[in-house]
Parts: C-alpha cells; sequence; structure tokens
C-alpha cells in the first residue's frame, strides 16, 4: 500500500490533507477533547523541532539553550497582548515582532559563539538558555517586566476577524473548544515552516549549511561566509523558536518562566536526535513520538488503579525511565535516528565506504 | 614570453610564538604559468598557502593579485577575488554527494539569498540549473563521470584529489593553488593527474603547485622556488633549481660550496 501512496504523490497528498484536517474530530470524539490539547501541543514542538533542526542538523551547530528563543516569542506575545502592561495587539502583528525579535536574539547568541565549536558552543548556548530564564524570574523589581515567577496571565487569545479562540463554538449541535481552532492555525503554521526549511535545505543556502557542518575551512576556502552563514541558522532557528513562543503564549493565555527551562531544550533536541537529524520527515516524526508518547502513558496509571487499585509505579516516573532507554536503545540500533536524512544512512553505514574504512581502521592504529 | 604578473607575495614573514615559519618569502607567479613551490618537510610550504588563502594571518609583508592586495582578507573574499585552493591532507564535505561538493564551490559565484531559496523564482531556479550544469560539467573535466551520486567520503583516493580540484575550479579562480595533490597516487595516477594540470592551464588558469614528486614538478613546472626553513633558498626554471648547491645542500645535507 506504502509503495502504491508513493507512486500516486498527490493523491497521497489529497488523502493527508483530508487525514490532516479530520485529525482533532477523530482525537476529540474517538479519544476525548484532551487529546485536541495534545495534538496542538504535538504541532508545537514539530515547529520548535523544526527550528532547532535548521542549527543543529542543516549548520552543524550544537544548541542546548533553544528553549529561550521560544521564551522570547511567548514574554513578547504576552507584553503586547495582556493586561501586564493593558497592551492588547492583535495576534498578526505580536506573532511576526516576537519571531523577529527572537530572530534578533538569535544573532546576538550568534555573534559571540562564532569562534566555537562541538562542545564548547553547546555550553555557552546551554548558559544563554538559562540567563534568559532566570532573567525572567527576576525581572520583576524596580521595574515589573515579567512579573517574575508567577508568570503573566490572562494572555489575550488568537481572534481571526472578531472571532475570538478563547471560548467554545456551538456549531452544528457540537460543542467545540478553543484546541479546535488553535489546532488549524498551529497547522498553518508548521506546514509554513515545514516549507521553509525544505526549500532552504536544498538550496545554495543549504549547501553552505551543509558544508559548515562537514569542514568549516573548506567552506570558507571555497567562498563561503561562514560567519553570516552561521548567523544565518542562528536567526533563522531562532525565529521558528519565537514564533512557536508567540503561538503557545495566546493558546495557554498563561506563560511563566517554568514553561521554559533546560529540560524543555534538551527534549526538542531529542526529538530531532530520536527522529533523525537533518531530515525534516525524521524530525516531525521525533516531534510527534516524544510528544503524544508521555500522554499515552499517563493512561498507565489508569490502569494500575482501575487493576490494582492504587497506583504502584508513577507513569511520570516511568515516562524518564522508557525515554532513557528509548535513547540509549537508539544509539545503539539505530544511531542516524529513526528517519534518518538519505546521506545520514550512509554517513553511519559504513559498508559500502572502502576509503571510509582504511579511515577508521588508521585512527585504530593510531589509538 | 608570458610577463605579466598574477600573484606577487613580498616579503611574507609568519612567526608562531617565537617560531619563525616564513622569513622574508618573496615570490612571483606570472599570468598563465605553472610554478612549482618545493622544499623538505616542515620547510613552511602549507604556512605559505595558509598566510595566502587567509586561513593565517601575516606577521610581516603582503600578498597581491592582480595588484590588488589579499592580506588582511577572509578566507571567502579572497576566494570571490579568484584565488582557490586544494589541501593536503584531502578536506572534502565528507557525506555530502562529489556532486554536491562541486556546487558548494559555486557558492561565490552565484547569489541566491534566503528570500530567492525560499520562494524559488525564476532566477533562482536558473541560477541553481546552472550552478548544476558547471558542476557536471566539471565533474566530467577532472574525469569523474557517472560518480556525482557517490559521497565524497566513499570516493576512492585519487578521485577524492580530484574531486578537490573540480571543487576548486568551480570557483573559478585565476589562480589555483594545489597542496600537494597527487600525494600518495601510484604513477600512471600522477601522470594522469600531470594532465589535468596542463589542461587546467590551457584553460587559462594559473597554478602554484607545491609537490615533492620532483619528476612531476619537473616535467610540469615552468618555474620553482624552494623553501628551506622557511625561506626562499632559489627560484629559477626546474633544471636550473636542481643543480643549485643550496638545493642539493637543504635535501640531501652538508653545507654549500
Amino acid at each position: 500500500m506504502l509503495d502504491g501512496l508513493r507512486k500516486r504523490p498527490r493523491l497521497t497528498a489529497v488523502l493527508l490533507a483530508l487525514l490532516l484536517a479530520a485529525l482533532p474530530f477523530i482525537m476529540g470524539f474517538g479519544l476525548g477533547n484532551s487529546w485536541v490539547r495534545v495534538l496542538d501541543f504535538v504541532l508545537l514542538y514539530v515547529l520548535l523541532a523544526i527550528g532547532l533542526n535548521i542549527v543543529v542538523g542543516y549548520a552543524g551547530l550544537l544548541d542546548l539553550g533553544y528553549i529561550a528563543f521560544y521564551a522570547i516569542g511567548a514574554y513578547l506575545y504576552a507584553w503586547l497582548a495582556s493586561p501586564h502592561f493593558g497592551l492588547h495587539l492583535p495576534f498578526w502583528l505580536v506573532l511576526p515582532l516576537g519571531a523577529m525579535l527572537a530572530g534578533l536574539f538569535g544573532v546576538l547568541l550568534g555573534s559571540p559563539t562564532l569562534r566555537l565549536r562541538g562542545d564548547y558552543l553547546a555550553i555557552v548556548t546551554l548558559g544563554f538558555g538559562e540567563i534568559i530564564r532566570i532573567f525572567m524570574n527576576n525581572l520583576n523589581a524596580p521595574f515589573n517586566l515579567t512579573n517574575g515567577p508567577q508568570g503573566i496571565n490572562l494572555i489575550d487569545p488568537v481572534s481571526v476577524a472578531g472571532f475570538a479562540f478563547g471560548k467554545p463554538l456551538h456549531i452544528f449541535g457540537m460543542t467545540l473548544p478553543p484546541t479546535y481552532f488553535y489546532y488549524y492555525l498551529f497547522l498553518a503554521f508548521t506546514l509554513l515552516a515545514i516549507f521553509v526549511a525544505l526549500r532552504l535545505q536544498d538550496s545554495r543556502i543549504g549547501r553552505a549549511w551543509a558544508a559548515i557542518r562537514e569542514d568549516e575551512i573548506a567552506a570558507a576556502a571555497m567562498g563561503i561566509n561562514t560567519r553570516n552563514m552561521k548567523l544565518l541558522a542562528f536567526a533563522m532557528g531562532a525565529t521558528f523558536g519565537g514564533l512557536a513562543g508567540g503561538l503557545f503564549a495566546a493558546f495557554q493565555g498563561f506563560i511563566s518562566p517554568e514553561s521554559f527551562n533546560l529540560w524543555e531544550s534538551i527534549l526538542v533536541l531529542c526529538m530531532i536526535v530520536l527522529g533523525g537529524m537533518g531530515n525534516i520527515p525524521g524530525v516531525i516524526l521525533g516531534a510527534v513520538l516524544l510528544t503524544v508518547i508521555p500522554e499515552a502513558l499517563r493512561y498507565l496509571g489508569d490502569l494500575q488503579r482501575a487493576t490494582l487499585g492504587h497506583v504502584v509505579v508513577d507513569p511520570s516516573d516511568l515516562r524518564m525511565l522508557l525515554f532513557g532507554v528509548a535513547l540509549v536503545a537508539m544509539m545503539l540500533y539505530r544511531p542516524a535516528g529513526l528517519l534518518p536524512s538519505r546521506q545520514r544512512k550512509r554517513e553511519f553505514a559504513a559498508e559500502d565506504g572502502v576509503a571510509d574504512q582504511e579511515q577508521a581502521d588508521l585512527y585504530d592504529a593510531k589509538a | 614570453m608570458i610577463t605579466d604578473s598574477l600573484l606577487r607575495v613580498s616579503g611574507v614573514t609568519k612567526r608562531f610564538g617565537g617560531l619563525a615559519a616564513l622569513e622574508d618569502v618573496t615570490l612571483d607567479v606570472r599570468l598563465g604559468e605553472i610554478y612549482g613551490l618545493i622544499g623538505p618537510n616542515g620547510a613552511g610550504k602549507t604556512t605559505l598557502f595558509n598566510c595566502m588563502t587567509g586561513l593565517y594571518s601575516l606577521t610581516a609583508g603582503e600578498v597581491k593579485l592582480d595588484g590588488a592586495a589579499l592580506h588582511g582578507l577572509k578566507p571567502h573574499q579572497i576566494v570571490e577575488r579568484g584565488f582557490a585552493r586544494t589541501f593536503q591532507n584531502i578536506r572534502l564535505f565528507a557525506n555530502m554527494t562529489a556532486l554536491e561538493n562541486v556546487m558548494v564551490g559555486r557558492h561565490a559565484r552565484s547569489r541566491t539569498g534566503i528570500v530567492g531559496a525560499v520562494l524559488r523564482n525564476r532566477r533562482t531556479r536558473a541560477e541553481e540549473a546552472d550552478i548544476r550544469d558547471k558542476a557536471r560539467h566539471l565533474m566530467d573535466y577532472v574525469g569523474l563521470h557517472n560518480k556525482g551520486r557517490t559521497l565524497a567520503g566513499h570516493l576512492a583516493y585519487g578521485d577524492q584529489r580530484r574531486l578537490e580540484v573540480a571543487r576548486a575550479l568551480a570557483t573559478e579562480p585565476k589562480l589555483l593553488a594545489l597542496d600537494e595533490p597527487v600525494a600518495g597516487m601510484n604513477p600512471s595516477e600522477r601522470r594522469q593527474m600531470g594532465e589535468l594540470f596542463q589542461r587546467v592551464r590551457e584553460g587559462g588558469v594559473t597554478l602554484l603547485l607545491i609537490e615533492h614528486d620532483v619528476k612531476l614538478v619537473m616535467g610540469l613546472c615552468d618555474r620553482v622556488a624552494v623553501l628551506d626553513y622557511g625561506r626562499k633558498i632559489a627560484e629559477g626554471d626546474a633544471a636550473s633549481v636542481q643543480r643549485d648547491a643550496a638545493v642539493i645542500a637543504a635535501y640531501l645535507g652538508g653545507t654549500p660550496t
């Protein structure tokens, strides 16, 4: 069946579009409305993962503070569309502003780290992520910018043409909670992000990023302005992060620094690594799995309560355990990710590369 | 007789801490020639290449291409000015295909930015097609037919060397600097590479060649300079350099008489 679909791309696209359009209804009526909310988060994480993939997967710059850009987008939305400052600008203005501000911060973070590589870059970006979070935590005095750990509440929901997403809609005898509308909004932005990421990957810019990832010195010797290209990667990734942040703020109606901790950065990175770094379908799969599986595990708690009368193993503990097991298993059996890019697959499968093997043996001999 | 000067290196000095890797080196590469740079290991040949192509900054001296200063420029700017290079220890983009490697070489000669890449308008598509065509043509030119889809890291050693040449040529250089391009090759491969370099020169590219293979250097180079301990100890046509007492001393030891 998969083969049949591959041969008919147009039919596949139509089926996929129908599925995506019907998905919240299928989930909502099949599993309950809480799953529509999960779907919304899946899309947000896909958006984040695609953004981070530009930095890590395309350009090979390990960024452990990515969630800071998410935070910047979210806080800008909260500042410009909530009672906190009494501003209520429309979302179509605030979202791009948030994305741009995050992009700017991407460049700001990028510029001092240009000379750093690998571990050192990871440490600095990790620090940046923490700095932003700590700032958000403490900027409630002398001037109350972020309202500290309490966070900002009552953020305006998205409203399109006078229709606010904040309240449920009664239509055709159904009550649709706002999660349905956000699903389609997020879907639109996610599809846009996928489109942009795919186009960039297969372009002069994408090749330049790949070249930098492979060998920065050789890339410079081929006429690539490595500084600008790296900054561009940071900026693009951060822009997607900021966009996702704005959407998150509008969706939740409440943000606090707690939502932007190191764990979130690592989670998004895990999605990319698990799914297949550099490959968009892989990244999407990673984001979907790592968002859905923890939610599905909640049922284990109910199951224990139903069968044993009480909860023996807390599902959230189990979540971490399974996470760890999954990552270790991945490293052993699918080091290139679940859906690796064509290239990465070959990279890890050295059987057909005599030259590679020679090289590897040489290193062995040296060591 | 061609006498126009293309690359002028004057008084180049490079020190790493107390160590003078290059001391007051002056060279003059003429338009259209193949200029050989030889010398014992550690003489500073690769250091000179790195100084000329912007990977190292100079301690003192000047490098000029076509009269315009190269020293102080970034590597990518030097490529834009028409000076490309290959590396002694092959530095291909190992996990990109051979064709993609050459396509990267077109970077400096193409302009698509982020907007063009996302919109993929007519100009972008035309440029992309041109990049691909030129890259394919260069693959054939260096003798890598039908290897475009192979990962660069999976190519045989000799083919990797060829690919580096193709990638450097993709930048449309006036001057191509080759750092030991036939190292590790067998005699028949070396001969083929020599023929390739001749063709490249006939195509209007001036060549600067670091090489240990004396036969290749003598057969190919119009003029040769010899470096030893960071200084130029001889320069001239191949035959006269070969007889030079200082050169013999540098290679075989002993004191020049």
